[in-house]
């Protein structure tokens, strides 16, 4: 079931070093979010804190709140292994497990979640999560192959599969389609639009007519200066941070990309 | 692996390459970027496969361009490609090189088979008994009596207990050194690992038959009550036994397997690992979904190397076996492997006869050896499509 997210107070550290500062924003359930802004202004490191993989990365931490239905995640007892069950995450490049077919890419993680699991379950399981991944008609005769034969766009549309298929509550994105053409691009964001009905979705993205083609709200990132942490300038409903910024930065940023 | 549309992108280059449209001067560049970027297309092709890919893959590019392309070096810029069947000096001498250290190294191994065939053969046909089965050993010139059983069991026994005990333990140690321990402890464990490999051998068998020999007799008993099988039945020396020598072994081969686990442990490409966390696993999941299957080949070849030094190791054996008149199957007899039989009948190699008794044992243990990394190669291509 989709949940709605919020950020608190967010200040993000890798080690001493301060990426982020004073994050704060809302996502309603069953909405697409975009995260837009230039390269190194936290976007990843902002997405990557709603699901407490940020601290997977040795020195990085958090201080404030994100709050999932009202509850923080952060709070002293939460398992983040619990969290991540219920969040889920996509990544930039396609990463299936290379030595898994792609049966097993997809089982995974309910393997992991509800360990034994009956095989006629997990079957069905596995093919609804390839079919609203948009990949089962191309898969569906070569489950035992391995899941890295597939082509970049297929892969993508794997490890989305993958992530469906324990059911979370919200899905992020970072940068799901930079590695692929066009046509997997479309691919994933149709399904995109389509996934939205189950889960909230956030998603980083460079490009500026993606997140118009499928985002109801958009955030603006941006450093705050040289050498200075990213920030968040400005959310607001995505045609309106295209098209009636109230920032200046915004403007100029979203100007600059469309020419 | 992310790696994996490479060759589809080959592909496309050559097939442009042989559309006249396109012309001579792109294909010309494309020949030359070519052999640039064939180098890392194969990320886990062994090394001196990619001297031969590379040519391999330059020469039907080559090949395919139409006829009435102008020649590539029309292209004017000197760096853009070689002429259609020139290779470059460099690659020449790489070439010649890897070619000629690959091919040194089959013509030894070649003749070493040779020679053993060479110096053995008369010897066993001359045997008295059935080399492969019998339990004699008595090479006088005259009266050959001499099977390889007894050894080979030893040899095969006490490497396989080394095994058990190493390959776990080694697995465990580089596991910690690279996902569990805070960098503070990782390092001194890796060095103090490393160092056990410092130690001749020597001192490892008097420390095996010396010190440690008594304090395994406790577990011997232990064993020995479990029962019947006739591995743990006699106990006809009271140290110096198969088991004590398989303790020593394992950790003289622990260093190597630990080293060679501890490399492609550390190797784990983070995007698999990110995979893994994010669909929540724990840290055991973890390295169950990312790390162990990475590393799989990795410590199967680590296995084999310290397999290798196990089954090869003569003088720490030879001096912590107790030797026994009859043989036994238990490990918690005493016995004499390939390696410390040699060792130990120097003596005897004054005539021909005997000689080659020994060196039929020689070629026994280079058989082995064989079969077993032709095993391991097995192993590690089965699912290599996997990886
Ligand atoms: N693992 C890390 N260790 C230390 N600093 C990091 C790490 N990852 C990111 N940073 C720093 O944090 C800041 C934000 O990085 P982040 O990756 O979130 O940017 P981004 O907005 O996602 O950029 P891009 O659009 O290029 O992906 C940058 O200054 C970056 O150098
Ligand atoms: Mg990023």
């Amino acid at each position: 079931m989709a949940k709605r997210i919020e950020g608190k107070n967010l200040n993000i550290y890798y080690g001493k070093f301060l990426a982020v500062s004073n994050v704060n924003f809302t996502i309603a359930p069953n909405s697409v979010t975009a995260f837009i802004g230039p390269s190194g202004c936290g976007k990843s490191t902002v997405l990557r804190t709603l699901n407490r993989m940020h601290e997977v990365i040795a020195g990085a931490s958090v201080q404030g709140k994100v709050l999932l239905d009202g509850d923080d995640i952060y709070e002293s007892g939460i398992d983040p292994v619990a969290v991540r069950r219920t969040i889920g995450m996509v990544f930039q490049r396609p990463n299936p497990f290379p030595t898994m077919s792609i049966y097993d890419n997809v089982a995974a993680g309910l393997k992991l979640q509800s360990g034994r699991i009956r095989k006629s379950e997990l079957d069905a399981v596995v093919e609804k999560s390839l079919r609203s991944a948009n990949l089962w008609g191309e898969v569906q005769d070569r489950l035992n192959k391995p899941g890295a034969g597939l082509s970049g766009g297929q892969q993508q549309r794997l490890c989305i599969a993958r992530a469906i298929a324990v059911a979370p509550d919200v899905l992020l994105m970072d940068e799901p389609c930079s590695a692929l053409d066009p046509i997997s691009t479309m691919a994933i964001e149709d399904l995109i639009r389509v996934l939205k009905k189950d889960y909230t979705i956030v998603i980083v993205t460079h490009n500026m007519q993606q997140a118009a083609r499928i985002s109801e709200r958009t955030a603006f990132f941006n450093l705050a200066g040289v050498g200075q942490p990213g920030e968040l300038v400005e959310m607001d409903d995505t045609q309106t941070i295209f098209t009636n910024p109230t920032d200046k930065r915004t403007e100029d940023y979203i100007s600059g990309a469309f020419g | 692996m992310a790696d994996g549309d490479l060759p589809t992108d080959l592909a496309s280059r050559s097939t442009n390459g042989v559309t006249p449209a396109r012309g001579g001067n792109p294909f010309a560049s494309r020949i030359g970027g070519g052999g640039v970027g064939l180098q890392p297309a194969p990320p886990a092709a062994a090394a001196p496969v990619q001297p031969a890919a590379l040519v391999g893959s330059a020469e039907p590019l080559a090949a395919a361009a139409p006829s009435d392309a102008p020649p590539v070096t029309g292209a004017g810029s000197p760096a853009l490609g070689t002429p259609k069947g020139k290779v470059r000096l460099g690659d020449r001498v790489l070439l010649a090189l890897t070619t000629g250290a690959a091919g040194f190294v089959v013509v030894l191994v070649v003749l070493v088979a040779f020679f053993l065939l060479v110096k053995s053969v008369p010897s066993i046909l001359d045997d008295k008994v059935n080399f492969l089965t019998s339990t004699e050993w008595s090479p006088t010139p005259g009266n050959l009596r001499f099977g390889i059983a007894p050894l080979l069991y030893t040899t095969v026994v006490i490497s396989i207990l080394a095994m058990i005990l190493a390959v776990p333990t080694a697995i465990g140690i580089a596991l910690f050194i690279t996902h569990y321990a805070p960098k503070s402890i990782a390092r001194p464990v890796a060095y103090a690992i490393d160092l056990l490999a410092a130690i001749p051998s020597i001192i490892y068998g008097i420390w095996g038959a010396r010190v440690l020999a008594p304090h395994l007799v406790g577990a011997q008993h232990a064993l020995y009550h479990l029962g019947g099988v006739p591995l743990f039945k006699d106990r006809n020396v009271p140290t110096g036994s198969l088991f004590n020598g398989g303790v020593v072994l394992a950790i003289m081969i622990l260093p190597i397997v630990t080293a060679i686990s501890r490399d492609v442990f550390e190797r784990t490409p983070r995007e698999n690992i990110e995979a893994a966390w994010a669909l929540g696993a724990t840290k055991w999941e973890m390295v169950r979904l990312a790390v162990l299957p990475y590393g799989r080949a990795g410590v199967i070849s680590g296995a084999m190397l310290g397999l290798g030094r196990a089954l090869g190791e003569t003088i720490a054996v030879f001096l912590i076996l107790s030797k026994v008149s009859h043989f036994s199957p238990s490990m918690f007899s005493g016995g004499e492997t390939i390696a410390s039989k040699i060792a130990n009948s120097a003596s005897e190699f004054n005539d021909p006869a005997s000689t080659g008794a020994y060196i039929a044992a020689g070629l026994v243990l280079f058989v082995l050896t064989f079969v077993v990394n032709a095993a391991a190669r097995t192993i590690v291509n089965r699912r290599k499509d996997f990886t």
